[in-house]
């Protein structure tokens, strides 16, 4: 059986409206939006998606992992209910503000405990940070390939082969197994949660681990790189709109003045 | 006296714009007089062309040539750039965001165990700890992170492509040549390239075009790209999309603007139907001119627009085109 492990983030809603989005200045931190909860982010789902499609086809045990503070369970059941079959949740404060060298640290912690995986799927990056870094410094660390912004995943004999999304097509590309891929929208939407999916979801519980149950160092987990200012950018651009007596007239007057300004 | 190390690109056997643009965003690092700019190319084939890095502000050119660094082969790049670490042993590392960049980089770092700055678009020395600080839009482009490195002795960057300006070329500069030779061993490479399916759009490439005009999920339907796609043809520009576009299948992602697409930065940039999402305008905030046409009057993209019309697509296209048309 292979045993594929999906680790998972819970962000802020991006597509929240833009109005709602506020920063703490004192704090430097983004503020949960009052009425919108949290999601798991968008690349993170569509890997899980790609675990359930190996799991379609192939006997597969699909575990998620996630770190991170004040969780919603609700939120974070949904791979569940989805289909995956495990969940751990690593929660705590300490967790709030993780980089991403303490965060591979906590992930390979929490992978040592759990034992040994075929296959690590991610997200290709967090739509909070964006940083893209995690899946890569993990399979560093772990010293597993790496196969990033995968949009098809194919297992095959002892190993894997991976379509991966480039600016300009995609590359096929071959591994052996263990080992730890990117997953990227492009693979495509991610199921919805069935009636059935929903009740087995309903009857499982979370496992729950803190930094003890791990052995953490809280001291390693201080981030190398400082957070000085977070704001909001300023858009002092001024929009001319332009308008005319009907929609054609509005339509005519724009490319005039496109070509006033020589831009046609 | 402090390396900066650069790691250029090679495409196409050229070497390719990033390449200076990292320049730039190097010698805004020069702290110390002496600080040397180190210009690594790893490839293949190394371009003749490589003499006018001097003129562009190189001072030493590190040269690897083998044939497993082919842009497929990232195990293959992360060897060698460990290695040109090692010979070079800088205080600041320079990458690229490219498909190339944006994975050797962060592995580059976790190799190291140091950390590494995502996607900046800014960068300068702080003035009391004379360490690396860096601006780099977070949360899609919602917000801009300031941030410094702490006491480590490797900085490693990763700078986001068509921010700086490349210099203009002095004449007949000279500079220190490198030629490192690295064995490479094919056993190492973990992940093996197969085929590479390349498709580029139509017409003038996406990220060259001084015209792009783009549709959003407003278009209603991949036919509708029709219109855009005249439009695109009588201006002389290409035409771009939203990812909601290419999520819904009416375009390839080839086609897509955006943090999670193409960056790119024409004269004039048309938007039909996109409601101006950060993670969209990540792509194309640096247009010179931004034309939005959007039924929403409260839609995000008049925000960042220099002209626009509150109205139906529908109502409003045929009589702008049929006008440009005229014009033209
Ligand atoms: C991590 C992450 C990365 C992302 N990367 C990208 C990226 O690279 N590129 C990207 O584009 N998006 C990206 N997104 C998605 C982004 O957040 C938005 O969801 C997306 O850009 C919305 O596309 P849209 O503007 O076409 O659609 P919508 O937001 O649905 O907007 C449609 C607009 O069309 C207007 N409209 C509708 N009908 C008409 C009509 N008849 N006439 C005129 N106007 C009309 C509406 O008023 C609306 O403003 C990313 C999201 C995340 C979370």
């Amino acid at each position: 059986m292979l045993n594929i492990l999906v680790c998972i983030k819970q962000v802020i809603d991006p597509e929240m409206p833009s109005s709602a989005f506020s920063i703490n200045t004192s704090s430097k931190k983004v503020e949960e939006p009052d009425g919108i909860p949290p999601v798991i982010n968008g690349f993170c789902e569509n890997a899980v998606e790609a675990a359930l499609r190996i799991k379609d086809v192939s006997d597969a045990n699909i575990t998620i992992l996630s770190i991170g503070n004040k969780f919603v369970t609700e939120v974070m059941k949904k791979p569940l209910s989805m289909g995956a079959d495990e969940l751990i949740l690593i929660e705590g404060p300490e967790f709030e503000n993780l980089d991403p060298l303490s965060t591979v640290n906590v992930l390979r912690a929490a992978i040592q405990k759990l034992g040994s995986f075929d296959l690590i799927l991610c997200g290709r990056q967090a739509s909070d940070w964006d940083n893209a870094l995690v899946p890569l410094g993990l399979s560093e660390m772990l010293d597993f390939p790496c196969i990033t912004i995968g949009q098809k995943i194919e297992i095959v004999d002892q190993g894997l082969i991976v379509q991966r999304t480039l600016s300009n097509g995609y590359e096929i590309v071959e591994s052996s197994l263990p080992a730890l891929v990117t997953v990227t929208n492009e693979l495509g939407d991610p199921r919805y949660p069935n009636l059935k999916g929903i009740m087995a979801a309903s009857r499982k519980i979370p496992t729950i681990w803190n930094s003890k149950d791990l052995d953490l160092d809280l001291e390693t987990l201080i981030p190398k790189l400082k957070l000085i200012d977070l704001k909001i950018p300023i858009t002092d651009k001024q929009c001319e709109i332009i308008e005319g007596g009907d929609d054609e007239e509005t339509g005519r007057n724009l490319a005039l003045k496109l070509r006033e300004a020589k831009l046609i | 006296m402090a390396n900066i190390l650069l790691f250029g690109e090679v495409s196409d056997k050229e070497i390719s714009s990033i390449t200076y643009e990292l320049i730039s965003a190097a010698n805004k690092l020069k702290f110390n007089e002496d600080d040397k700019i180190v210009v690594a190319l790893l490839s293949e084939v190394i371009p003749e062309s490589y003499e006018n890095l001097f003129s562009y502000g190189a001072e030493t050119v590190c040269l690897v040539k083998n044939e497993l660094l082919s842009r497929s082969n990232t195990d293959a790049f992360i060897i060698a750039s460990k290695e040109v670490f090692d010979k070079f042993n800088p205080e600041i590392v320079l990458f690229a965001k490219t498909d190339l960049g944006r994975d050797v980089a962060p592995r580059l770092a976790f190799k190291l165990g140091v950390p590494v700055a995502q996607d900046c678009i800014d960068l300068g020395i702080d003035q009391d700890t004379k360490k690396v600080m860096v601006t780099r839009p977070v949360y899609g482009g919602s917000a801009i992170a300031t941030l410094v490195f702490e006491d480590v002795e490797t900085q490693i960057v990763i700078v986001r492509p068509k921010v700086f300006e490349p210099i203009t070329p002095t004449e007949n500069s000279k500079g220190e040549v490198v030629e490192l030779n690295i064995e490479l061993d094919e056993k190492l490479i973990k992940t093996k390239f197969i085929e590479e399916v390349v498709k580029e759009s139509e017409g003038i490439p996406l990220e060259s075009a001084k015209v792009v005009v783009a549709g959003g999920r407003g278009l209603g339907d991949a036919k509708n790209f029709d219109l855009l796609r005249e439009l695109a043809e009588i201006l002389g520009g290409a035409v771009g999309a939203s990812r909601a576009v290419c999520d819904a299948g009416w375009l390839d992602h080839e086609y897509q603007v955006g943090l999670t697409g193409k960056t790119i930065t024409p004269d004039l940039y048309i938007t039909v139907g996109i409601s101006g999402a950060s993670q969209h305008m990540a792509g194309c905030s640096s247009s010179k001119n931004i034309v939005a046409i959007n039924k929403d009057p409260n839609a995000n993209i008049f925000n960042s627009a220099n002209y626009g019309v509150v109205g139906d697509w529908n109502a409003i296209l045929p009589a702008f085109l049929e006008a440009v048309r005229e014009l033209n």
